[in-house]
């Protein structure tokens, strides 16, 4: 075993990179929750998202543009579980189930002769000077915009939710919809646009692994990275600085296993791999009592 | 402007048919699609629909919905009690990997023996109490801490996940399998087969437990304390505690009695239909079932019929993809839309759509 | 129960078209997936197997597939009603079906039944496999002499003996060409994850691999390779051509079309015998794709020099001396392995370091 052949700088630039789809979604996720809606399609809107990304990507040429269109796309399917449990007042949990099936059928569906296609490169922008700086620059500043897109998507949602008005509000839809609702908030407005959000990041982070991490569309190609983005909403209690933290964890617990498999070191794989999702429930007990947004999962209708 | 008004009572006649509103709104929406790719829409919704019960081989396929629903049901009933009084277990996909874990373990440890009348039975017990340890975690924690539940057990999802590829791939795995992953195959093995019942059914001794599981669950539901305090505990918790009902006890039983069933759904999947532990033995029956339990309302019957209709779009769907060619995203896109469509119309059961006049007053 | 001869000559379902009814001397083959057709990979080359066959045979020939089909019941049940609809021969492709397929085949006689990469046969059960370590084989040749870090990485899925050969056959040729060559093995445990194969790829070019060996499906190990630049890799199952000439400078191509026509036109003239079929190079179930330009064009004689005689059988990839990496006798001087062996595989030859997973 060696491992001297494991560069830390090298190390933490890759896990940044790994950790970016992951991050995004879970960053969607946690806005929906702040605003007391559990949204369990993220693996579906994901995988809608890296699919309409490629597909503008390839027929215009533009990654950025099939960013925008990820978004968009994400957010559309998001759309409707929005229509369903907040018109139509139907459970979440399965009606999030629902929406990931309903999202891997479309998506295959949509990406029916996209096999084997390149996506448009998507170069690295290598940040002048700042790249430079010894052992912080090729860590840091030296990924593809991406990577700070989705910084700043966490950086302005901690803003939001600290900071704005609006945020305040949405955390007191969470926290109680009745009570917003009593002060004159439109519940119902604020968690559409909660979830469209939530859609339009999941979007993202599906087509960064569509247009950046792989780059192609195979059927299927998000393989439950969804799923572990429900998870980092978790470990993070609902707080985006944690929620970095938390996307670097599960990133980093990948990356970490394969460097020390590569380095010759004999490790158990499968138990490495869930050590993330028992933290998890460890940091849910440690600071419980309910820190999870009041209204979670349950159904608001304004009877008067 | 439309605005939607709480019933009093949940309709009696919406109840039965907001899911033929659903069934046939689907049809229509579906065979929209299906044209759109280029088939006809009407032969399509017959082959998924009617042809696995009164097509040409029905005599197959009709069996086969049980053998598909079984799993379904079984899950979906432990759930329904959980979920009626505000118990949240997701992660009866978990409980289903360890039950079936856990009775392979057994039925392994004691190959190459042969005492069917002591090996199966104890793995039946394994199977219960497999599933159940692991949603008493959940169960536990909450009652402990306030930690919640809905959390804790889907996180517990993936590390039964992770233990299932440890143990295909390390210690249940067949030592004559040519270095594959997975263990031996528990249905060819006469001491811990999950026998087909009646030769050509379908009917083994998980869809004989489900059946007697919607019996017990119908009449605890109907008749018993303790359908009564659940439903009591769901309606308004404070009533509950009022009238003796003790909160902590009811979320351990409920959580116990969801894990227990799912892994005992595990176990007859693993000694039967499935045969082995395999790195991809959960198919995610886990879930579906928590789809399977809101559609049948909670309701013993409901939850019969509602797995039986999921089973009828997976086994439909793959003779569309056989005699139609239809691709296999279509058919999860169907599915997807049925679940959406019978989700959505539920509204008319408990609400009435009133025209409002004004939004003042 | 005969539960085909009851039902010969039926038609299938209500839906179909008049004419495929009208015609019974129409072969009906079936294919039954465990992925999506559009995986780009496995089940991806076995559809292309099956249009190979539609081209071949028109309207004398027609295929069913369902895809996406679990390991276990499911795959039972659709076998069964494949057989019910009149499939007169049947591809299970996926090593989790033997099982469900020995069983279907004991139901349906006169059905044929084909089942890819086990080991389970019956009268009417044939299995058939690539011997996918020749192409390693080659790759390991080329790899051995590209590397310039003399480090090569190698992706593997999952520790069965299928990848356990063809790390084995890759660094016995690598070796051969470069005795200081060293290779860094990870294991995604998983068929299909881009993601992770990308992070894989990453982190085996970080530690200093500039040639990529996988045995994953997708191209992401091509493109990390690409964005590293100066790295080589090979593609896997299918050509990847699109990124030819680097990073991908050759590959190994899964080639069931011959073989998938040949056992077709077995049914059809009433000549099929249940066989156990492992065929490499030869035959054409493994094809090695174009080497391409970035190959210095010595290294590439050599390699296509190779790729002919492990085709015409003139040499083995296994030929002996080679030692088991705990130093133990394996094969002898000129020996060549036996199949049994190869197909049982768990252990490294000598010089490979680190354990095989348990």
């Amino acid at each position: 075993m060696d491992f001297s052949s494991i560069n830390p700088i090298l190390l933490l630039a890759s896990l940044m990179v790994a950790s970016t789809p992951i991050l995004l979604a879970a960053i969607g996720e946690l806005v929906v929750e702040r605003a007391g809606v559990l949204n369990l399609g993220v693996e579906g809107m994901m995988i809608t998202g890296a699919v309409c990304g490629f597909v503008v990507a390839y027929h215009s040429g533009s990654p950025w543009l099939g960013f925008v269109c990820a978004a968009l796309g994400g957010a559309g399917l998001s759309l409707l579980f929005a229509v369903l449990t907040q018109l139509l007042l139907s459970n979440q949990v399965a009606t999030g189930l629902a929406l990931t099936l309903f999202g891997l059928g479309l998506s295959a569906l949509i990406g029916q002769g996209y096999n084997g296609i390149k996506a448009p490169n998507f170069p690295d922008w290598d940040i002048p000077l700042l790249g430079d700086i010894p052992v912080i620059g090729p860590i840091v500043f030296q990924h593809d915009p991406m990577v700070y897109v989705g910084l700043l998507i966490v950086a302005a949602v901690w803003a939001f939710l600290k900071y704005s008005r609006a945020g305040l509000i949405l955390r007191a839809v969470g926290e109680n919809h009745d009570a917003a609702h009593a002060l004159g908030y439109n519940v119902i407005v604020i968690r559409f646009l909660a979830i469209a959000f939530g859609g339009a990041c999941a979007g993202l982070g599906g087509a960064y692994i569509s247009l950046v991490r792989v780059p192609q569309w195979t059927e299927g190609m998000t393989a439950g990275a969804g799923w572990i983005a429900l998870a980092i909403v978790v470990f993070a209690s609902w707080k985006p600085g944690r929620l970095l933290l938390g996307a670097y964890l599960f990133g980093g617990v990948t990356v970490l296993q394969l460097n020390l498999q590569a380095a010759g070191l004999a490790i158990p794989v499968e138990y490495l791999s869930m050590s993330p999702y028992l933290a998890t429930i460890i940091v849910l007990v440690i600071m419980s009592a309910g820190r999870a947004p009041g209204s979670l999962g349950k159904i608001f209708h304004a009877s008067r | 402007m439309l605005r939607l008004e709480k019933r009093p009572q949940p309709s009696q006649v919406w109840t039965y048919t907001t899911p033929l509103l659903a069934v046939a709104i689907t049809m229509v929406v579906g065979g929209i699609l299906f044209a759109a790719l280029g088939k006809d829409p009407l032969v399509a919704i017959r082959t998924i629909f009617w042809d696995p019960m009164f097509g040409q081989f029905a005599s197959y396929s009709l069996p086969q919905l049980l053998v598909k629903a079984g799993p379904l049901m079984l899950i979906a009933i432990g759930l329904s009690f959980g979920f009626r009084a505000g118990v949240w277990n997701i992660g009866a996909e978990g409980q289903y990997i360890i039950g079936a874990i856990c009775g392979a373990a057994v039925g392994l440890a004691f190959y190459p023996m042969e005492a069917r009348w002591l090996i199966f039975p104890l793995m039946i017990i394994a199977g219960f109490a497999g599933g159940m340890l692991w949603a008493l975690i959940p169960g536990f924690l909450r009652v402990r801490f306030g930690t919640n539940e809905i959390l804790v057990s889907l996180m517990l999802v993936y590390v039964a996940e992770q233990l299932l590829a440890s143990m295909s791939l390390g210690l249940l795995r067949n030592p004559e399998g040519m270095g594959f992953p997975g263990s031996r195959n528990l249905s060819q093995i006469t001491s811990s087969q999950n026998l087909e019942l009646i030769s050509g059914t379908g009917m083994h001794w998980g869809v004989v437990f489900a059946f007697i599981a919607v019996i017990f669950a119908y009449i605890a539901l109907s008749r018993h304390m303790f359908g009564f305090n659940v439903r009591l505990a769901g309606q308004s918790p404070k009533a509950a505690a009022f009238s003796g009902v003790n909160p902590k006890r009811l979320v351990l039983i409920c959580m116990g009695l969801s894990g227990a069933l799912a892994g005992a759904a595990g176990l007859f999947e693993v000694a039967g239909p499935s045969g082995q532990v395999s790195i991809d033995f959960n198919v995610g029956y886990g879930f579906t079932a928590i789809i399977v339990a809101f559609l049948g309302r909670l309701h013993p019957v409901g939850i019969l019929l509602a797995a039986l209709l999921m089973a009828l779009t997976y086994i439909g769907g793959e003779i569309a993809q056989l005699t139609l060619g239809l691709p296999g995203a279509a058919i999860q896109l169907f599915q997807g839309m049925l679940l959406f469509f019978l989700l959505a119309v539920d509204v008319l059961t408990n609400y009435r759509i009133v025209l409002a006049k004004s939004e003042a007053a | 129960m005969n539960l085909k001869s009851i039902l010969t000559g039926a038609t299938v379902a209500l839906g179909m078209s008049t004419a495929a009814i009208a015609d019974s001397h129409v072969t009906k083959v079936g294919f039954v997936y465990v992925g999506p057709v559009g995986d780009g990979g496995w089940t991806y080359e076995h559809n292309e197997g099956r249009l190979a066959v539609e081209e071949h045979f028109g309207d004398a020939v027609e295929t069913v597939f369902v895809e996406s089909v679990p390991e276990g019941p499911d795959a039972e049940r659709v076998m069964t009603q494949m057989a019910l609809g009149g499939a007169d021969l049947i591809f299970t492709t996926s090593f989790g079906y033997m099982d469900p397929t020995i069983n279907v085949a004991a139901k349906f006689p006169d059905v044929k039944f084909e089942h890819a990469t086990g080991y389970k046969r019956a009268d009417n059960v044939s299995t058939y496999s690539a011997r996918f370590y020749e192409g390693r084989a080659v790759q390991g040749h080329i790899a051995g002499q590209l590397t310039e870090s003399n480090i090569i990485g190698y992706i593997g899925s999952f520790p069965i003996p299928e990848v356990i050969r063809g790390i084995n056959s890759a660094y016995i040729h690598a070796k051969e060409v470069n005795p200081d060559v060293e290779f860094k093995i990870v294991w995604a445990f998983t068929w299909f994850d881009p993601a992770k194969e990308a992070e894989a790829a990453s982190v085996l070019i970080e530690q200093g691999a500039d040639v990529i060996l996988q045995h994953t499906d997708s191209t992401a190990p091509q493109a990390a390779a690409q964005a590293a630049g100066n790295v080589y890799t090979f593609g896997q199952a299918s050509d990847m051509g699109e990124y030819a000439p680097m990073p991908r400078v050759s590959s190994i191509i899964d080639n069931w079309a011959p073989y998938y026509i040949a056992r077709t036109q077995a049914v059809i003239d009433g000549t099929w015998e249940s066989t156990d079929t492992w065929d490499g190079i030869g035959p054409g179930m493994v094809g090695i794709g174009e080497i391409s330009s970035a190959v210095p064009a010595d290294v590439k004689a050599s390699a296509e020099a190779l790729r002919d005689s492990l085709a015409s059988g003139e040499y083995h990839a296994f030929t002996g001396p080679i030692n088991k990496q705990d130093g133990s006798a394996w094969l002898a001087e000129g020996e060549t392995a036996d199949d049994g062996t190869l197909l049982g595989m768990n252990f490294y030859v000598e010089g490979i370091s680190g354990d095989i997973p348990q």
